[in-house]
């Protein structure tokens, strides 16, 4: 290989956990990022670009079209998938795992290979934890939301303070061994067929 | 449990049987199906292991065992999911050209290569790009049925079109944007894009090669030698399901099935049809009965041929994927499995071929017989 820094192309739709990546590589030293987010010309941009390394985002349906472009083209040095050989196993698995692909241009030292596919999964792992802990605030919002429309409908209904309203609430859950959001649903669909 | 990756075509209704109707409890085994989105993640995830087995491309199981664009890993194939299913699309703009050479809806492999033929050497001599053709991976049998019906009607594949990988949910839109002129892929995808009113199904591939195989279920061999009594029940509850699937009167459920999200998630009136054969060929058009287009069970079909195997490695020769060498020949037969098929289903007692290959025959007159390694190396030299 050259004395240039590792150049890396990144096949990434989702434009937040492309840069979550990018960040990463910048801080480990990799300044020679490209990030490529639609397949528009992609053969093209991966040649301009000669990259050493390249990423895909499993979720991605175009793996399959880089994996063609990499077996017949002959204008890109030929990058072959990670699987490096069989002791790699692993890294291959965790790599997998974390939703990360990747292939790396044949010939390039294993050593540098294994760090940057580290880095890379364990990027795509912060992402997913982000993306998690991001679901989990939006249904936990969802959830508020229903428990606070039931309550709404007791205190009308029942003429209950606040508290009293959310103390009938839970005391339903833990008699019918259920969830507060759960009963709190069941309040609106009873409330919406009464009507 | 075991879990099985798939992808979202019409051919993954046996699994889908098998896991919805009770055909692998029925076995004893929990089946967990998994949806994925490309066929290089069906490979890898079978391949370390997340999953035990998957609906697979037959020769990607070839591919997989040479070490072929990929690291060696020796798969194989107990059972076929299926025959046929498999068409070749081409846009309005490009069946217009060929109707006015003589193609005609339902035509046969030759007429309808003549006119694509016409087609091509009118392209060339107006200097425009060449025509362009989707498949969706390099090692499967919609690549090899494509290329060889084209130079079986004299275009050369590689030279006188461009072919490209795309993915199925892809293709319609490509077609749509004049990306691709053309493409050879698994239903429901043909039958998309002429009910999007983009496309004219021009043929199907079992025209080009009649019961011709598609995709298999594919385990790793360490699996299959470490887990025999779940491989046999898995192929067993696929085997039962595949009746099931070929009942003309289950064909509406199946349908229903098949078209939830989690499934193929396409149109119920589309994959019923491709499961009882009637496709409609043009946009606006009456569909027509297409004689063996998709068979689950019929005729053998989830019989693992080892035939089948050794033809994907003539043409992965023939179109330069790999060199010949005489040693891989063991290998390539050994991937395909009918005696782990044979012994999964003696207890069900049914009725199946006699011998493990058979000579396969194709549109052109051409017939491939690997009886003997004479015949299979002269095959190779045409």
């Amino acid at each position: 290989m050259s004395e240039r820094g590792l150049r890396i192309l990144l096949v990434d739709q989702n434009v937040m956990r492309a840069s979550v990546l990018e960040e990463g590589l910048r801080e480990a030293g990799c300044t020679d990022v490209i990030v490529v987010r639609d397949m528009q010309n992609v053969l093209r941009r991966i040649v301009d670009a000669d990259p050493d390394v390249i990423f895909i985002d499993l979720e991605n349906p175009n793996r399959d079209v880089l994996e063609q472009m990499f077996q017949v083209s002959r204008l890109v040095r030929r990058p072959i998938a990670m699987f490096v050989d069989r002791s790699d196993t692993d890294m291959i698995a965790a790599a997998v795992d974390a939703g990360v692909g990747a292939y790396i241009v044949d010939g390039l030292k294993k050593e540098r290979v294994k760090s940057i596919l580290e880095l890379a999964v364990s990027r795509f792992h912060a992402f997913n934890r982000i993306r998690d802990e991001l679901e989990h605030a939006k249904q936990a919002l969802e959830e508020r939301k229903v428990v606070d429309r039931a309550k709404g409908i007791l205190m009308k209904e029942r003429s209950l303070s606040e508290e009293q309203a959310y103390a009938l609430l839970r005391k339903a859950a833990m008699n019918e061994n259920r969830r507060v959001v759960e009963v709190a649903q069941s309040v609106l669909t009873a409330a919406r067929l009464l009507k | 449990m075991i879990k099985v990756g798939f992808m979202p075509l019409l051919d993954s209704a046996s699994l889908v049987a098998a896991a919805e109707k009770g055909f692998a409890a029925e076995q004893g085994i929990e089946l967990t199906l998994v949806r994925e989105t490309s066929w290089a993640n069906i490979r890898d995830r079978t391949i370390i292991g997340h999953f035990d087995a998957a609906h697979m491309l037959a020769p990607m199981t070839v591919a997989s065992t040479l070490g072929v664009g990929h690291v060696r890993v020796p798969l194989v194939v107990p059972c076929a999911l299926g025959v046929g299913g498999n068409a070749i699309t081409v846009s309005l703009a490009l069946w217009e050209r060929m109707a006015g050479a003589g193609a005609v809806a339902g035509g046969a492999p030759a007429m309808q290569g003549a006119a694509l033929r016409r087609a091509v050497t009118e392209q060339e001599r107006l200097a425009g790009e060449p025509l362009t053709f989707g498949i969706v991976y390099p090692f499967s049998c919609h690549n090899f049925e494509l290329r060889y019906w084209l130079a079986g009607v004299g275009i050369d594949p590689d030279r006188e079109v461009r072919l490209v990988v795309i993915p199925p949910p892809f293709l319609a839109d490509a077609l749509r944007a004049g990306q691709i002129d053309g493409f050879c892929a698994g239903e429901p995808w043909n039958s998309v894009a002429v009910h999007a009113g983009i496309g004219v199904i021009a043929l199907a591939t079992t025209a080009v090669w009649p019961q011709s195989p598609e995709k298999v279920l594919a385990c790793r061999r360490e699996w299959a030698l470490g887990h025999p009594r779940e491989l046999a029940a898995l192929v067993r509850s696929i085997h039962r399901a595949a009746q099931w699937c070929e009942q003309p009167e289950n064909h509406a459920e199946l349908a229903r099935l098949l078209a939830e999200p989690r499934y193929v998630g396409a149109p119920a009136e589309l994959l019923r049809r491709a499961l009882a054969g009637r496709l409609v060929l043009l946009p606006g058009q009456a569909d027509r009965q297409l004689e063996g287009f998709f068979a689950t069970a019929r005729d053998a079909a989830t019989f693992p041929w080892t035939s089948h195997a050794l033809w994907f490695h003539t043409q992965m020769v023939r179109w330069g994927q790999i060199a010949y060498a005489e040693e891989d020949i063991a290998a390539i037969a050994a991937t395909y499995r009918p005696d782990l098929y044979r012994r999964a289903l003696e207890p069900l007692q049914a009725k199946l071929p006699s011998a493990d290959w058979r000579a396969e025959r194709f549109f052109d007159g051409k017939v491939f017989d690997p009886a003997s390694l004479p015949v299979y190396r002269k095959y190779l030299e045409r």
